[in-house]
């Protein structure tokens, strides 16, 4: 599998760009094939959009690192070095169509169009999920791992039997495949052919646990066969390529084609989260080595090259992430903590009389409290 | 007219079915063959494939699918096929359908049915006489539900599909067959009531699903000892109407709490503890509990010995008529 952004001959900016895509698909005899170059229909803003996405993504997460160290958030789990994987595969998606990420998917949520201060409620501890699911089709940030995925095929499920052309896609990592969830949910989305997009963030860890601790196959994306769906190898850390095997998984579901699962092959360059000590369990030598693969150097280096993008617009997209930055500081730093009876309001639509009585003992507790202070 | 609980659950089912093309029912032989309990019976004939289907064997899987249907705008209501089967499914319940709503703080709801058949009584193999339903009480964001007597059975799942939260459907299995007679559709006392089925003074016997038939007919063997107890049905779990039980207790001063499940850590425990905590000064007698014992579901060639009965009902209160 090799598959760095390919060539583009340089062309006026606005043009479709002849941009090709690779990766490998299941073969009949139950093996994965090179499927050729796909020529993908993106033209220079469209590339733009992908770099600042990108690049802004890079800056968000590295500003979500920093604000975990001072105490900001309680946590983080780093998305550095999957951002081709997340923001190539949420680019495929149309607006109508909807995304259930796990809690490391931060990124791909923000490039859905989330407000990144709402994706962050959950790390911050200020509530669970601090966006509009119905709003902004992004269900929350899913920690028991795979869990997500299920919904991700039963609302795949409902638009078929409403019959709208509604795509759900969900991302799982190497980890969560290993559940039965996961199982399940491919299973369910192959038999009713619901219009869902299995991508699998290979990132070779499960917070310490190697890539063969999971699975002894070759591929995760080998499993397709065992459901009757199409499979999909693809660099990870190539955007483009993700892109246009998405893109390709996508239109196929939106056109009743089913679902796919998307092996994306990628590498965590942050600890699993701010709480983790990666040296345990793996060598700074493997890690540089990643480094070198960098998804957001690579693009890059590619949009450069083919001169979609110049010294000007990278600095106006700097410009742009030292400005989420800022408000991301602002906003978490100063973000009050909110009411604790509050806890008791969304547990059902109508609180039970006995959520009253503890609601009412907790405000008279709090009240005392602040009397005291 | 005659109606069992099974058919009164399948006219239930029908007239939501009717009612509001929204709801999907779904599960393991549900479709073609109509459930294992025959509840389903004819929903595929007459609503289609399309809104009643079959799944794969996966009961995580059929839970997880109907969260995501219900954040699409269908209202689903799933089988677990038996309560021994529907463990699986625990992982999406107590992660996902009970917090959805507090997670997204509000702003996604999961209105669904979780339909279980539960409990003993029927010669089951192991695995197909389990009583969960203190693991759903337990979880904040459930409403638990279980009715004792067929026109119930109607009203409850009428109310529990239109509901604007999730709802454990907890079916006493043993009392599919059991008839009443009614006429359907029946609406009866909303979700979160309890219902005094019979009147009494000499002491309260508290049961729920399957065991209020049983408290019925110990209540009926107990005028031959000149005992006038009153029966409550709890109906619904999570929330408890505890002003109902704590009304007839202050009443009648003496409280029997009856269920198939395991006595540790049951549910008999919660309502003891707040009777105990709301009408202390009228208590005669302390509250007890007639359950099944703290063993696995036996074998059904003895579980006649486990599953609580009239006599041993009987003996509870004439325990507490000794204080």
């Amino acid at each position: 599998m090799t598959t760095s952004p390919g060539s583009a001959p340089a062309e006026t900016a606005g043009e479709p760009r002849r941009v090709t895509a690779a990766w490998q698909e299941l073969a009949p005899d139950g093996g994965l094939r090179d499927a050729g170059d796909h020529e993908l229909a993106l033209d220079a803003d469209q590339l733009r959009t992908l770099y600042r996405l990108m690049a802004l993504s890079r800056r968000v997460d590295r500003q979500a690192i920093n604000l975990t160290r001072q105490g900001a958030l309680g946590v983080f789990a780093s998305s550095q070095g999957q951002e081709a994987a997340q923001v190539g595969a949420v680019f495929a998606l149309e607006e109508p169509d909807w995304l259930f990420p796990t809690y490391r998917d931060t990124v791909a949520a923000f490039a859905r169009g989330v407000d990144i201060v709402e994706v962050l409620a959950l790390f911050q501890g200020s509530w669970h999920c601090g966006f509009d699911p119905m709003r902004c089709r992004v269900a929350p940030l899913t920690t028991p791992l795979a869990t997500q995925a299920p919904h991700a095929t039963g609302l795949a499920m409902a638009a078929r039997l409403r019959h709208d052309p509604i795509v759900a896609l969900t991302f799982l990592g190497d980890g969560a495949a290993s559940e039965g969830d996961a199982h399940e949910a491919m299973n369910l989305a192959a038999v009713f052919q619901a219009p869902v997009v299995f991508v699998v963030q290979n990132n070779q860890y499960a917070i310490s646990v190697p890539l063969p601790l999971q699975t002894r196959a070759r591929s995760i994306a080998l499993r397709a066969a065992g459901y009757g769906m199409p499979g999909v190898l693809v660099d990870g850390n190539d955007v483009l390529s993700v892109y246009g095997a998405t893109k390709a998984a996508v239109e196929r579901a939106r056109g009743g084609g089913g679902p796919t699962l998307i092996e994306a092959v990628t590498y965590r360059m942050e600890a699993h989260t701010t709480a983790d000590d990666q040296t345990r369990y793996r060598s700074a030598d493997e890690v540089e080595a990643w480094r070198g693969r960098d998804p957001l150097d690579r693009f890059l280096a590619f949009v450069r090259e083919a001169g979609v993008v110049d010294d000007a617009f990278i600095a106006e997209v700097d410009g742009e992430g030292e400005a989420i930055a800022a408000r991301m500081r602002t906003a978490l730093f100063e973000a009050p903590a909110g009411n604790p009876c509050e806890m008791f309001d969304h547990v059902y639509a109508a609180a039970t009389p006995q959520l009253l009585q503890q609601r009412a003992a907790l405000d008279r507790e709090v009240a005392a409290e602040r009397g005291a202070t | 007219m005659t109606v069992t609980m099974a058919a009164a659950l399948n006219t239930a089912l029908h007239d939501a079915m009717r009612d509001d093309d929204t709801v999907v029912v779904y599960g393991e032989d549900v479709g073609k063959l109509g459930g294992v309990f025959r509840v389903t019976d004819g929903l595929q004939a007459e609503w289609g494939a399309e809104r009643c289907f079959d799944t794969p064997v996966a009961e995580s899987g059929i839970v997880g699918t109907a969260i995501g249907m219900v954040l699409y705008g269908l209202r689903p209501v799933v089988e677990m096929q038996f309560d021994g089967f529907s463990y699986p499914a625990l992982d999406q319940v107590i992660s996902h359908v009970a917090k959805y709503r507090n997670r997204t703080r509000g702003r996604a709801g999961l209105p669904m049915v979780i339909r279980i058949p539960y409990g003993g009584g029927i010669g089951a193999v192991e695995h197909h006489s389990e009583s969960p339903e203190a693991y759903y009480a337990h979880t904040a964001g459930l409403t638990v539900v279980s009715p004792g007597m067929p026109g119930d059975a109607y009203s409850l799942l009428r109310a529990s599909i239109e509901f604007d939260d999730p709802v454990v459907f907890l079916e006493p299995k043993r009392r599919y067959w059991h008839k009443e007679q009614i006429e359907l559709p029946v609406r009866g006392e909303p979700i979160g009531r309890a219902l005094v089925r019979r009147t009494g003074t000499t002491a309260t016997l508290i049961a729920y699903g399957p065991m209020v038939v049983t408290a019925l007919e110990a209540a009926d063997a107990a005028n031959e000892h000149g005992w006038d107890l009153e029966v409550i049905d709890v109906r619904t779990l999570s929330p408890l109407d505890t002003d109902t039980l704590a009304a007839s207790v202050t009443k009648t001063g003496r409280a029997i709490v009856v269920h198939e499940a395991p006595r540790f850590a049951g549910y008999g425990a919660e309502i003891a503890a707040t009777l105990t905590e709301q009408v202390f000064g009228h208590l005669a007698a302390p509250v007890l509990r007639v359950t099944g014992f703290d063993t696995p579901y036996p074998p059904a060639k003895i579980e006649r010995h486990y599953l609580p009965t009239s006599d041993r009902i009987l003996d509870a209160v004439a325990h507490a008529l000794e204080y």
